[in-house]
């Protein structure tokens, strides 16, 4: 599924480049612990999460990450955003809970 | 790049900056890319490194980070002077964490930091002395 289709099912406020909606990922991981994610995660996931500090586009990016979709109506702020553009790494906002956003995503066939 | 003199670049990990935490990492996985390392080599790397210099902010106020490179092997020193690990093997298994709450809202301290660094690298070595400090060294060889 692209960022792009992603945006739209979750009806995501976009802050990314506009060749990185094109981007193809396979799947897609939620969590708020970070470590969980770099235990877990791929680099063709999506990551959701509802952490909000520096460190989750820092997680993103060293698993080669490309698209992080922060979940629960909460606003990345200057700093995440700087960094995300920084390592090319497009943010999503979704006013969804994880559960909602990583329901949409699955029946959108993201990770099937 | 010889076998006999691998490069070495050094880090010194702020212990006072969350925020920060990861930046040796970042510029690591930045000189092994200009390398040409493979991808997945950098990304073990980059992630085990990680994951230790958040340890190191966590638990120790920081530390020094030494990478060493040659084409058949890279590892990676984490040396701080902090609490040290009381039980390495207890420290070893996945959810153990002596982490405070506050850690834990920041997205770690969920009992995987070690786990994973074992996880992504070739070979893990701990030296650990209670009051004194820890040395972790990691070795990554390319597949």
């Amino acid at each position: 599924m692209t960022i792009r289709e992603m945006a739209e099912r979750l009806e995501a406020t976009v802050y990314a480049e506009p060749d990185q909606l094109d981007i193809d990922l396979k799947g897609a991981f939620g969590s708020d612990m970070m470590s969980d994610v770099l235990a877990f995660a791929d680099d063709r996931d999506v990551l959701l999460t509802g952490l909000l500090n520096s460190q989750i586009v820092r997680t993103a990016h060293m698993l080669d990450m490309s698209c992080i979709i922060i979940v629960r109506g909460k606003k990345a702020t200057e700093e995440i955003k700087t960094l995300a553009v920084e390592n090319h790494i497009a943010l999503l906002e979704t006013k969804m809970t994880m559960y909602e956003a990583s329901g949409r995503l699955y029946e959108g066939g993201l990770g099937r | 790049m010889t076998e006999n003199e691998p490069l070495h670049f050094h880090y010194d990990v702020d212990g006072n900056n969350f925020t920060s935490a990861g930046e040796a990492s970042v510029q690591v996985k930045r000189m092994l890319r200009q390398m040409g390392f493979h991808p997945d080599l950098i990304r073990r790397i980059s992630v085990a490194m990680y994951e230790g210099e958040i340890n190191m902010v966590i638990h120790a106020k920081g530390g020094d980070a030494d990478v060493y490179v040659t084409p058949e092997c890279i590892t990676v020193v984490l040396k701080d002077v902090g609490p040290g690990i009381k039980d390495v093997n207890l420290a070893m298994q996945e959810g153990y964490s002596t982490a405070p709450d506050n850690i834990r809202s920041l997205g770690f301290g969920a009992g995987m930091g070690l786990p994973n660094m074992k996880r992504y690298s070739d070979e893990l070595k701990i030296d650990s002395v209670v009051g004194v400090g820890t040395t972790i060294e990691m070795k990554f060889l390319p597949a």
